[in-house]
C-alpha cells in the first residue's frame, strides 16, 4: 500500500506542482492518476521511488515513511517504466532488462537468462535480445521498458505515461498486454497519463486531478462515470457529451446505444444488472 | 621546389639518423612529450570535465577559462615558465600541458551533455547511483567526443612542441632552431616535415579510434543498417 500524507512540492522556481496531496494507493490495484499537463501527476509519481522529493508531508509505503530509505535501494525495488521508453542506447535489449538485476549483485549470466524469460512474459520474441534499442519499432521499445521494470521482481510498478508515444494500434494492443500482465503479476500499479480513455480502461482506481495536484474525484470508472463529482469531471470525462453520452434508440431491427451526437455506437447485449429507475 | 626535394633528401639521409642528434632520437623524444604532455593534461582535464558533464556546474567559468587558456601564446607562456622553473624540459611540458587542457576538457564535458538526458534520467530511476550513472551510461556514450577532444589536443601538441627546443628541452625543434641558426634550410625544412607526419599520422589514429569507440546502438540503428543487416523479425509484435 502507497499513502500520501499531506504531500506538498513546490519547485525551486517557485512552481507549486502538488498541494497538500492525500491519497492511499491499495496493495495490488491499478491506480491511474489523470489529468492534463500541470495537474502535477508525473510529480506525484516520482515522488514515490524519490526521484522527487517532497518540500513538506511524506509518503508511506507499506506504512515505512519513504524519507528514511535510501532513494537508490528504494528505486531498485520499484519499477519504472517511462515515456520513450528511457532505455539504454548503448546496451542490448537483454542487458537494458537486466540492468537493475546486475546492480544488485545477481550474476550476469543469470540476469541474462532471467531476462530472456521476462522477453516472453512481455510478449517479445526472444531473437530481439541481441538488438540494439535503436533497432525495434516504438512498440518494441515500450515492451522492453516495461520488462525492465519488472526485472528485479518489485511489487510496485511505476509508469509514466507509457503508452504516450506510440500510434492508437499499438497503444490499445500495449494495453491489453499491461491488462493480461496485471493478471498475471498482481503488482501494485500506478499509471499516469493525460488520456481518460486509457485511465478507465486500465485503472481499478481513478484518480481526477486539477491544477495543483487538487483532487477532482477518485473512484473506480463506474463511481465516476455514473456520478462525476462536479463540473470538472464531467467535463474532464466528457459524460455530457460524444461517445460517453449514450442512450437508447428503438429501431424496428432491435435497440441500440446512440451518442450525443444521434450516431449508432452499439448495441445492448444481455440483460443489465440495474433495475430501471 | 628545389628546396622542398632537397629538404626530403636531409630526411631521408641516411647520415642524418643515429645519435643524440639524429632523426629516430628527436622522433622518439617528440613522441615521448607530446605523449606525456596528453596523459598528464588528460589526468587534469577528463576528470575535471566529467564532473563539469555530469553535474552541469562551473560550465560557463570552464568555457570562459578555456577560451582565456586558448589565447595565451605559447612561446610566450614558455618562456615565462622558463624564467622560473629555468631551461630543459619541465617548462615546455608545463606550456604544453596547458596548451592541450581546453581541447580535452572540452571533449569530456561536451561528450557528457550529449548524452540523451531522458537516458540519465531513466537510469537514475532504476536506481543507478551517480558513480554508476557516470561510469555505465555518460561515460561510453561520451566517450567519441572525449576521443575528439584528444584528437585536436594531440595535434596541437605534436605542432607545438617543436617549441621544446627553444628552451633546450629536446624534440624535432631541434632541427628547426638549428636549421635557423646555420642558415641550414634543408634541415630547417627537414623538422617541419617530420613533424607533419607525426600531425597526420595522429590524426588517422585518433580518426579510427573515434569511429572505433561509438557504441555500437548508437549506429546500430541509422536508417541502412535497419534495411541492409537487420531485416525486422516477422515474428516479433508491436
Amino acid at each position: 500500500m502507497i499513502e500520501f500524507r499531506g504531500v506538498t512540492k513546490q519547485f525551486p522556481d517557485g512552481t507549486l506542482a502538488v498541494k497538500d496531496f492525500s491519497l492511499v494507493l491499495p496493495s495490488r490495484k491499478t491506480t491511474v492518476l489523470v489529468g492534463s499537463s500541470g495537474s502535477g501527476k508525473t510529480t506525484l509519481l516520482r515522488m514515490i521511488n524519490r526521484m522527487v522529493d517532497p518540500s513538506s508531508g511524506y509518503i508511506e509505503i507499506d506504512g515505512e515513511d519513504t524519507s528514511h530509505l535510501e532513494p537508490v535501494a528504494l528505486r531498485r525495488r520499484i519499477g519504472y517504466v517511462m515515456q520513450n521508453s528511457g532505455l539504454l542506447p548503448h546496451l542490448k535489449v537483454i542487458d537494458n532488462v537486466a540492468t537493475v538485476p546486475v546492480l544488485n549483485g545477481v550474476a550476469k549470466k543469470q540476469a541474462r537468462a532471467d531476462a530472456l524469460h521476462l522477453l516472453d512474459t512481455v510478449g517479445l520474441d526472444r531473437t530481439l535480445a541481441d538488438r540494439y534499442p535503436s533497432q525495434l519499432s516504438g512498440g518494441q521499445q515500450q515492451r522492453v521498458g516495461v520488462a525492465r521494470g519488472l526485472a528485479a521482481d518489485p511489487n510496485i510498478l511505476l509508469m509514466d505515461e507509457p503508452f504516450g508515444a506510440v500510434d492508437p494500434i499499438v497503444r490499445a494492443e500495449l494495453q491489453t498486454e499491461l491488462i493480461r500482465l496485471q493478471r498475471e503479476l498482481d503488482k501494485t500499479v500506478v499509471f499516469v497519463t493525460h488520456d481518460i480513455d486509457e485511465a478507465f480502461l486500465l485503472g481499478d482506481q481513478v484518480v481526477i486531478l486539477e491544477k495543483g495536484g487538487r483532487i477532482a474525484q477518485v473512484g473506480s470508472p463506474a463511481e465516476i462515470l455514473a456520478a462525476p463529482a462536479n463540473e470538472f469531471v464531467a467535463t474532464f470525462i466528457g459524460a455530457d457529451k460524444g461517445k460517453r453520452a449514450l442512450s437508447i434508440r428503438n429501431t424496428p431491427t432491435g435497440d441500440i446505444l446512440v451518442d450525443s451526437e444521434g450516431r449508432p455506437a452499439g448495441v445492448l447485449v444481455g440483460e443489465t444488472d440495474v433495475v430501471a429507475r | 621546389m628545389n628546396l622542398f626535394v632537397q629538404g626530403i633528401l636531409w630526411v631521408l639521409n641516411p647520415a642524418h639518423y643515429g645519435g643524440v642528434d639524429g632523426i629516430d632520437t628527436r622522433v622518439g623524444q617528440h613522441l615521448l612529450i607530446s605523449l606525456g604532455v596528453l596523459v598528464v593534461a588528460s589526468i587534469i582535464a577528463i576528470p575535471l570535465g566529467y564532473v563539469i558533464g555530469h553535474t552541469g556546474r562551473g560550465r560557463s567559468l570552464a568555457i570562459g577559462a578555456s577560451g582565456a587558456i586558448r589565447a595565451l601564446p605559447t612561446l610566450g607562456l614558455l618562456i615565462i615558465i622558463a624564467l622560473i622553473v629555468n631551461v630543459g624540459l619541465l617548462a615546455p611540458f608545463i606550456a604544453l600541458v596547458v596548451l592541450a587542457i581546453p581541447s580535452i576538457l572540452a571533449g569530456a564535458y561536451s561528450g557528457f551533455e550529449a548524452v540523451d538526458r531522458r537516458a540519465i534520467d531513466a537510469a537514475r530511476a532504476v536506481g543507478m547511483t551517480e558513480f554508476q550513472i557516470v561510469g555505465r551510461v555518460e561515460i561510453p556514450l561520451g566517450l567519441p567526443l572525449l576521443i575528439g577532444g584528444l584528437r585536436t589536443a594531440s595535434l596541437q601538441v605534436i605542432a607545438t612542441a617543436t617549441l621544446a627546443d627553444y628552451v633546450g628541452g629536446g624534440g624535432l625543434g631541434h632541427f628547426i632552431f638549428a636549421g635557423v641558426k646555420t642558415n641550414d634550410y634543408p634541415q630547417m625544412l627537414a623538422g617541419s616535415i617530420i613533424v607533419i607526419l607525426l600531425a597526420i599520422l595522429s590524426e588517422v589514429l585518433f580518426s579510427s579510434v573515434q569511429r572505433l569507440v561509438i557504441p555500437a546502438g548508437v549506429t546500430a540503428g541509422r536508417p541502412q543498417d535497419v534495411r541492409v543487416k537487420s531485416p525486422r523479425s516477422r515474428t516479433a509484435l508491436g
